[in-house]
């Protein structure tokens, strides 16, 4: 795929967090390259999305340190992560539900354009917000439901409009948590190829379970087991690791 | 956040035009007719509905629940109340006067600093938090005042001359109305524009789902509080016409109870509606005046009333308007 420039943009050292006896993140190092897509996989309930939290900073580590583009983020509050160029999309779906698809990105946009101390021009008409925002929902799938409620529109749709809002920040790493999340698979192949398209010119770190989506889009792989990353390589050789077989794959495979 | 282009003018539209345009010209016509006491009543209408539009902001913009807000009225009215004592009775030259200025600019500047500084403590909290807390923060307030020996304590303080301004006088009772009505107008705008504005959509986003609009960038808290300090100005200034108005002021003006039938308003006219806290306001004085005339125990059945109205009319009076107006834009 693109060839990735092998410098972390986002880094992670010895990242604890725990829920009263769970050990949801355990000891957590992981490195994601400028301009690669990673994966990262895991069984049900392995710390994925508390990983994802604490790399958005809706959650604080116990203990541990976080680095993106060599700042550390470690503590700050969720929205200097975003300001930073951390973008995510959630894995249960996350819109503002009162609003057509339109509004709802082109507030990200607008969250994305700096501070909104302006209290008289009117926004809901300003072509500043609303163009950019009908071309993130036109790269995502969306432009034929702009003027649809939330409430309107399918799961998948919400889905794809999960993606486009994470976008329209323009983040220079995206923190896509099962975008594939209750899709058929009619779905799940167009989301697939809106990925792709992505994935030329975007950094993302990607939680999926699906392993055909993981193995045609990653270009490297983790793997996270009780909290912990126990392998991470290109596809191949998460393939042919035997630990992951043991706890994951294997697992798979018989299911 | 619908747009009207005046070929598409909603039903909703024209029933709040109607709205405003009754407002306009019944109390007058009343008025000139001899019945000065529905004069009075709508005074007080206008003045509660730019009350409760103020708190419409915070409550059904900002979906931020505050239970403190006629303690504002009070700040408002004793602002007037305080510099006309002083201005009869000596003492306290700095602000010792009958000016009309004077009173609206300490009433707006007292409101916003007490927003600020309960508005940056309460806003740290949320729900049943901060109701509790903006609701401590109000009769706060209520027991300083009653503190205030000088100013009548709880027994309240007769303001023996209104707010002077050039050109008009307050004691007029109908340009007292109309001072109210123009009020009313000028404060629909300001929430009318804030709403649309890119502050206002802010509002709404953090509304609907603040840990979204967190992780897109935005520091909530910090726009929360600027519409807490825009509300509480508002509704600073609604309380410099109360005083005005009633002449007479006390602290039971502020309790608790008070900044209930504030929400109430809001809630039954319909929250984050433009014109909800207006019809809310409406509805209100006019059951309270009917059961008034019906029963002396009119608080029973109007608080019943209340209760079934915002448990059954989701969304307010302004509510079931706007779903005829949906329902008809999907046919
Ligand atoms: N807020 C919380 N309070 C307590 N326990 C939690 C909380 N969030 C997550 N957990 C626990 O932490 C562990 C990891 O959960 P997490 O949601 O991160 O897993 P996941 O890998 O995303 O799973 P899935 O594939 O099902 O989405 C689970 O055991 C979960 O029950
Ligand atoms: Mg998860």
């Amino acid at each position: 795929m693109n060839t990735a420039s092998q410098q972390p943009i986002l880094k992670t050292t010895d990242l604890c967090k725990r829920f009263g006896g769970v050990f949801a993140t355990d000891n957590v190092n992981l490195d994601v390259l400028d301009g690669e897509v990673h994966a990262l996989i895991g069984p049900n309930g392995a710390g994925k999305t508390t990983l994802i939290s604490q790399l958005s900073g809706l959650l604080k580590p116990d203990s541990g340190r976080i680095e993106f583009k060599t700042r550390n983020m470690t503590g700050k509050p969720a929205h200097k992560f975003a300001r930073a160029g951390l973008a995510r999309s959630f894995q249960i779906t996350s819109l503002f539900a009162d609003m057509t698809l339109l509004q709802n990105v082109a507030l990200a946009v607008q969250a994305h354009a700096g501070h909104s101390f302006n209290f008289w021009r009117n926004a809901t008409l300003d072509k500043k917000l609303l163009d950019p925002a009908l071309s993130y929902l036109e790269t995502t799938g969306l432009a034929n439901s702009a003027g649809k409620q939330v409430s309107e529109v399918s799961h998948g749709e919400r889905r794809q409009l999960e993606v486009a809002m994470a976008l329209a920040t323009e983040p220079s790493l995206l923190l896509l948590d099962e975008p594939m999340a209750g899709m058929g698979s009619e779905e799940s192949n167009l989301m697939i190829n809106i990925l792709q398209k992505l994935s030329g010119s975007k950094t993302i770190l990607l939680i999926e379970h699906d392993m055909d989506a993981v193995f045609t889009l990653a270009d490297r792989i983790s793997v996270l087991v009780y909290g912990r990353i126990i392998a991470t390589g290109k596809g191949d050789e998460i393939k042919a690791n035997p630990d992951v077989r043991a706890a994951y794959l294997g697992e798979e495979a018989n299911a | 956040m619908s747009d009207h282009t005046p070929a598409t003018r909603s039903p909703a539209f024209w029933i709040n035009a109607a709205l405003l345009a009754l407002l306009a010209l019944v109390p007058p016509i009343l008025f000139i007719t001899g019945q000065p006491f529905w004069l009075d009543v709508f005074t007080r209408l206008v003045i509660l509905a730019i009350a409760a539009t103020a708190l419409n902001l915070i409550l059904g913009f900002g979906g931020l629940v505050s239970f403190g807000h006629a303690a504002y009225l009070g700040l408002g009215a004793y602002a007037v109340g305080i510099p006309t004592y002083h201005a009869l009775y000596g003492g306290m030259d700095a602000i010792a006067s009958f000016n009309g200025f004077l009173h609206l600019g300490l009433a707006i500047a007292i409101s916003a600093l007490f927003a600020l500084l309960t508005g940056a403590i309460s806003l740290r909290t949320r729900g049943v938090n901060f109701i509790m807390i903006t609701m401590a923060f109000g009769q706060m307030v209520f027991y300083a005042i009653v503190a205030l020996e000088n100013y009548g304590g709880d027994d309240g303080l007769t303001i023996d001359v209104r707010s002077e301004f050039p050109l008009i006088s307050l004691d007029n009772p109908l340009t007292l109305y109309a001072v109210g009505y123009l009020s009313l107008l000028l404060v629909l705008f300001i929430v009318y524009k804030i709403t649309r504005s890119r502050f206002g959509l802010t509002l709404q986003g953090a509304r609907s789902n603040e840990e979204r609009m967190r992780s897109l960038g935005v520091d909530c808290y910090r726009y929360q509080l600027v519409a807490f300090v825009i509300s509480g100005a508002l509704c600073g200034y609604a309380g410099f016409l109360l005083g005005n108005f009633t002449t007479f002021i006390s602290p039971e003006m502020m309790d608790w109870t008070r900044s209930g039938e504030l929400m109430f308003m809001v809630i039954l006219g319909g929250a984050a509606f433009l014109l909800g806290p207006v019809i809310g306001a409406a509805a209100f004085i006019l059951l309270e005046q009917l059961l008034r005339e019906v029963t002396i125990h009119w608080h029973l059945p109007f608080g019943i009333l209340l209760i079934l109205s915002v448990l059954f009319f989701k969304g307010g009076l302004a509510g079931i308007v706007d779903r005829q107006r949906l329902k008809g834009n999907r046919q």
